[in-house]
């Protein structure tokens, strides 16, 4: 049984459909990449996944139960962490604090005046980034804030961790080392879900990978397969091969236009 | 050889402490067309947003036409004749078709000759012009965008990521219109992530990362090294 | 039958008032996102103004309508919008509220300056004493009837402006993406512009109207916004249309409350309900909105004022109380009193620190909460720590209440569901008889600790410094531990606090009540030290005034709040003292919190700067200057320990804090 299974999942904003119909499940104690062009639906499938936005239609199934209903902070609770690649650390807490609070949350109301000992330190320590531990979060840099995320996110000991962007923000070596941390986190139980836009990364890291565009799965496989296929180059270059357009070219003929627009819509009206 | 109808030279420019464009020149001779292309957060956007006068950079000069335009504020280059498309749909969505093309008009065409050449290059804007337009579908919106450029009849004409989250066959047609735009002797600046879709359209083609531009030349050059430096290198 | 249609008739004139103010709120809301509380003082001052011009000065009718409504107005309106409101939209909810109570405050000033309260005024209606008969006893006065029909041209002039004109809908477009609007080569700032004069000039014109009928007074008309808010939340403060059905459901429900009130049940207790209708039809459409979204993105922390470790916070507090000591003995005992009165406002400031300084939530009842620990302790008469426990535990409970109803909405909201909870409390609960009634005092006796009777105005003003430090303490380690990180977490990213999987609306509810708790304990507090205390004390303006004193001495630090509390109980000292300028006071407090509300530290914040001040800019110039001054010098201290982050105090401390958490809950 996959630990997550994104079930036929649509989401749509007015007339524009984000997601569409995306299934796709992610395996216990793998990493994942879930890759795509840009506004092909991947971090608002993940917002689907924590429960930050309600889907139009589909559900979410998580460890064999649909979490449809549940909100935010239940799903929390079940074990799904995550990062934002819009930078959501607390910008007036420090470092250190940003992760006692997400430990002090975890323990809950009788659990959060104890000691937390050394786990703050350890954390940091994990994600390497411990020498920034005093400093305000809103004055690191991008890189060194997504490792505060992630090491945030860990606090609460997630079982499925969703990882959006990790590696933006950091340079050649801190990501190769951040790799590294993630393959060392999959050895100890995280299943990792990571949408990432360094290819290197994801070929390096990820056991499986599932190819996001315009809101639907178009294919998935390993890096290797997803290296060779030929419907993601597409996906990533652009759609044509025809080369340049003929400069005394068809005319805009507007019943063309028409007909596939629509095809397209209803398509996302189906 | 005339004045090039966009001329970058040395922009630095920042969000926060965050350095995203360190250096970036460009240039684009009267009349053409150029696509930018690069990786996400190579920081193409952000290129555009200081040259339509969105943001301001921390050093460095823009000519528009040979003219000095930094410090210009987003509305007086629109009127000037900058049209710029930016990223995500880039019309009024609780607007009706027809009143997002009344809005049109504010860059100094009238009213009137906005809504003809809308609708006679888009006869599926006038089935829809009483409709709000964040119910139309998202090529439908890109339509609508486009009327703009084509209305407004700009010297300069930035587009930043037409494609985001189209279907490809709409995708083409829009750049078909963008090709039709270039034949009329508009200059255009395209960023896409798509490198195939906009080398059809364009005269050249220059490709950023990290903040700078790290490769110009003809589209074919640049069409050959696209595929290492977004789906990442030693394949 | 006819009684009926009379009533009809009276609601719908009001329904049509309410409208014209509403419409106008909507207008300036929904094209700049900064909600004007200032509305109803708006229309107030414009009353004002339009009496002075037209029956003070004798100017013609129509030449003082055009004054008012085509040049005053609109050119107000554009101050407003240029100069105090600007960039609020996009700024936090709390903000933007701070400021525009700062404009209610000073507009409340101006009309006091000008148009002191001894002159008797009366506003005529429009063609005062001629009316419409309707069958044969029901007479429409023209007044009315063109109130009426004036609503019904605004609405259509609106439409017309809004759908027909290209600068109507850019207003419309620049709510969705100003920048978009001016990559078009429109400009925003212009169209906010003309929103703000329109909208100021439908305020104006409703004040105009309805002045005649409820009276030319400063609070009663500035009030009027609940009403307007009210009806323009129907449409969610976007929809006009639905606005104009809100108005008019409302002014009909009054009326007939107003008509029928003496058929209800227990119709005595209720004479206050016709008044309150507005805030009863607000709660209710607050409680039926859908949930808020957590906001994704955009998020950037506060440069908060420092928090003191717990030693260095004891330390001040034995210091303050030291000073209170020895500066209270040969104190007259009307001086003693005022001592008392700022430690009150001391203590309630303090609940604003807790719940807007470190919390984000703006609340604009605290002084309500401070009335219900008043009666509270008034009513229970257990004048001990007991008592005093009851009455921290039944404000809290109310606290909660009121939290409860809006967990689900944004900063907003809650802030107009307390504005309204203090009007319901102040027209229908503290007029009942278990209550203030109208005028009455509620007697209080002195409080006792562990059988020590605190009799002298003294020992009591002592023992109320001693719970201002104790609650300053309290706070401060609050604050230092863990619920404290989690109340700026959550100020900081809510997004990121639910998936780090925190129950926010639960913890709302609680800092709503543990907030409520400490201005219930100030309130029965000053009920003690008073001996006698009415409704007066408790008004909604008084915790206007306080979230300004909090805001411009610092809404983030205890010190903000001594301070505040200080400079609150002089104020009307100082207006009593200098009657001339009592007006210009609260336009000058107005102001500051405008100017000041955008760094929510306030001048507390700028003091403790100070000493580091001089040590870095003036003694290097002085010792520049003056080398001898040199040997007396040292190095600036390298630890300023007030900056350095502050690890959690010691155990007892944190336990105190905790079994206050669970009394809050």
């Amino acid at each position: 049984m996959p630990l997550l299974h994104v079930d036929d999942v649509v989401v749509q904003f007015g007339g524009v459909t984000a997601v569409n119909h995306a299934n796709f499940q992610v395996e216990a104690g793998t990493i994942t990449g879930l890759i795509g062009p840009n506004g092909a639906g991947k971090t608002t499938t993940f917002n689907v996944v924590t429960g930050l936005q309600t889907p139009t239609s589909g559900r979410v199934m998580f460890d064999g139960k649909n979490i449809n209903r549940l909100p935010v902070n239940r799903r929390s609770k079940r074990g799904i962490g995550r990062t934002f690649q819009r930078l959501e650390a607390f910008g007036s807490l420090t470092v250190a604090d940003n992760v006692r609070v997400a430990l002090d949350i975890k323990r809950g109301l009788r659990g959060m005046f104890a000691s937390t000992g050394n786990q703050v330190h350890d954390l940091l320590e994990l994600v390497g980034i411990s020498s920034y531990a005093g400093d305000r979060a809103d004055s690191i840099p991008t890189g060194t804030a997504r490792l505060l995320e992630l090491a945030r996110a860990l606090a609460c000991e997630p079982r499925l961790l969703l990882l959006d962007e990790p590696s933006s923000g950091l340079d050649e070596s801190e990501t190769e080392d951040f790799g590294r941390l993630l393959q060392k986190l999959a050895g100890e139980g995280v299943t990792i879900l990571m949408v990432e836009h360094d290819m290197d990364l994801v070929m390096s890291v990820c056991n499986e990978i599932h190819v996001l565009d315009f809101g639907s799965i178009i294919a998935y496989g390993t890096p290797a397969e997803i290296r060779e296929n030929p419907v993601v180059q597409k996906a990533y270059l652009g759609y044509s091969d025809e080369g340049p357009v003929d400069p005394d070219g068809p005319t805009n003929d507007s019943n063309h236009d028409t007909a596939v627009l629509d095809a397209v819509t209803e398509g996302a009206a189906q | 050889m005339s004045v090039p109808i966009l001329d970058v030279i040395d922009i630095h420019a920042a969000y926060g402490r965050i350095e995203v464009l360190r250096g970036v020149n460009l240039t684009i001779p009267k009349g053409s067309v150029l696509a930018l292309l690069g990786p996400n957060g190579a920081g193409k956007s952000t290129l555009l947003k200081v040259i339509s006068g969105q943001m301001e950079q921390t050093s460095g000069d823009i000519h528009l036409a040979g003219v000095h335009v930094t410090g210009a504020k987003p509305d007086d280059l629109a009127r000037a004749g900058l049209t710029t498309i930016p990223e995500g749909r880039s019309v009024f969505p609780n607007l009706t078709v027809e009143e997002n093309l009344l809005l049109m008009s504010y860059a100094g065409v009238a009213a009137d000759k906005v809504f003809d050449t809308a609708y006679s290059y888009f006869p599926r804007l006038h089935e829809r012009r009483y409709q709000l337009a964040g119910t139309m579908s998202g090529g439908e919106q890109q339509m609508l965008a486009m009327a703009r450029a084509l209305s407004s009849d700009p010297a300069l004409l930035l587009l930043d990521e037409l494609s985001m989250g189209l279907a490809p066959l709409i995708v083409d047609d829009l750049y078909e219109t963008v090709g039709r735009i270039a034949q009329s002797g508009v200059s255009i600046l395209v960023v896409e992530q798509f490198a195939r879709t906009a080398l059809r359209v364009s005269d050249y083609a220059a490709v950023m990362t990290g903040g700078r531009v790290v490769a110009t030349g003809e589209p074919d050059e640049i069409g050959e090294i696209m595929a290492d430096v977004i789906l990442g290198g030693a394949a | 039958m006819s009684t009926f249609i009379s009533y009809t008739l009276e609601g719908l004139f009001t329904g049509a008032a309410y409208a014209i103010a509403a419409s106008g709120l909507v207008l300036t809301y929904s094209t700049t996102r900064v909600f004007n509380i200032a509305h109803g003082a708006v229309g107030m001052v414009f009353g004002f103004l339009y009496w002075d011009f037209s029956v003070k000065q004798g100017l013609p009718v129509w030449f003082s309508l055009i004054l008012v409504l085509l040049v005053v107005a609109p050119l107000l309106g554009v101050f407003f919008q240029r100069v105090l409101t600007r960039g609020l939209g996009s700024a936090p909810i709390g903000v933007s509220l701070v400021v525009t109570v700062g404009m209610l405050v000073a507009l409340i000033g101006v009309a006091q300056q000008i148009w002191s309260t001894e002159d008797a005024r009366v506003l005529p209606e429009f063609f005062v004493g001629k009316s419409i008969s309707i069958g044969d006893d029901i007479n429409l006065s023209y007044h009315r009837a063109i109130t009426i029909v004036l609503s019904g041209i605004v609405a259509a002039g609106l439409y017309v402006l809004l759908t027909r004109t290209r600068v109507g809908t850019a207003m419309r477009a620049s709510v969705d993406n100003p920048d978009l609007l001016e990559l078009y080569g429109g400009k925003p700032k212009t169209v906010a512009a003309l929103s703000w004069a329109v909208g100021t000039s439908l305020g104006a014109l409703s004040g105009i109207l309805l002045a005649p009928i409820v009276g030319l007074e400063y609070f009663g008309l500035t009030l009027l916004v609940i009403s307007a808010y009210a009806a323009a939340m129907l449409g969610k403060l976007t929809s006009l249309p639905l606005t104009y059905v809100g108005a008019l459901l409302l002014g009909l429900a009054s009326s007939y409350l107003v008509g029928y009130l003496q058929y209800l049940p227990g119709d005595k207790y209720l004479t206050g309900l016709p008044a309150v209708v507005p805030a009863l039809f607000l709660a209710l459409i607050l409680v039926l909105l859908p949930q808020a979204p957590l906001r994704i993105g955009q998020v950037k922390g506060l440069v908060a004022a420092p928090v003191p470790s717990l030693t260095k916070s004891l330390g001040w507090g034995a210091g303050l109380l030291v000073v209170v000591f020895v500066a209270s003995s040969g104190m007259s005992n009307a001086n003693l009193l005022l001592v008392g009165t700022a430690a009150t406002y001391g203590i309630v400031m303090l609940s604003l620190v807790l719940l807007t300084g470190y919390g984000g939530v703006v609340s604009l009842a605290q002084f309500t909460f401070a009335g219900v620990g008043a009666i509270a302790y008034c009513k229970i008469d257990q004048p001990n720590l007991f008592g005093l426990l009851l009455v921290v535990l039944i404000s809290a409970g109310v606290g909660a209440l009121v939290a409860f109803p809006v967990l689900r909405l944004t900063g907003l909201y809650l802030a107009l569901a307390t504005l309204a909870f203090a009007q319901l409390m102040e027209k229908l609960i503290f007029v009942q008889p278990f209550a203030f009634e109208f005028a009455n005092l509620l007697q209080a006796k002195r409080l006792s600790i562990l059988g020590y009777q605190f009799n002298t105005n003294r020992q009591y003003v002592v023992m109320m410094a001693v719970f201002f430090v104790l609650v300053a303490v309290l706070v401060l380690a609050l604050r230092r531990g863990p619920l404290g990180r989690i109340l700026i977490a959550m100020r900081d990213s809510q997004a990121a606090c639910g998936t780090l999987g925190l129950d926010q609306r639960w913890f709302r509810v609680a800092l709503f009540a543990g907030s409520a708790g400490i201005a219930g304990l100030g309130g029965a507090l000053f009920a003690g030290l008073r001996q006698a205390v009415g409704s007066a004390d408790f008004i909604y303006f008084q915790s206007l005034l306080l979230l300004l004193f909090a805001v411009i001495w610092g809404v983030t630090s205890v010190t903000g709040a001594l301070l505040g509390g200080v400079f609150m109980m002089y104020l009307p000292e100082a207006q009593a003292t200098y009657p001339d300028v009592a007006g210009l006071l609260f336009v000058l407090i107005g102001i500051g919190a405008v100017v000041i509300g955008r760094d929510p530290n306030g001048l507390a914040n700028k003091l403790f700067g100070f000493p580091r001040w001089i040590q870095t800019t003036v003694y290097p110039f002085l010792a520049g200057r003056y080398p001898g001054l040199a040997l007396k010098s040292r190095e600036p201290r390298a630890a300023e320990d007030e900056d350095e982050p502050i690890a959690p105090g010691p155990v007892e401390t944190n336990q105190e804090v905790d079994s206050d958490a669970v009394a809050a809950r």
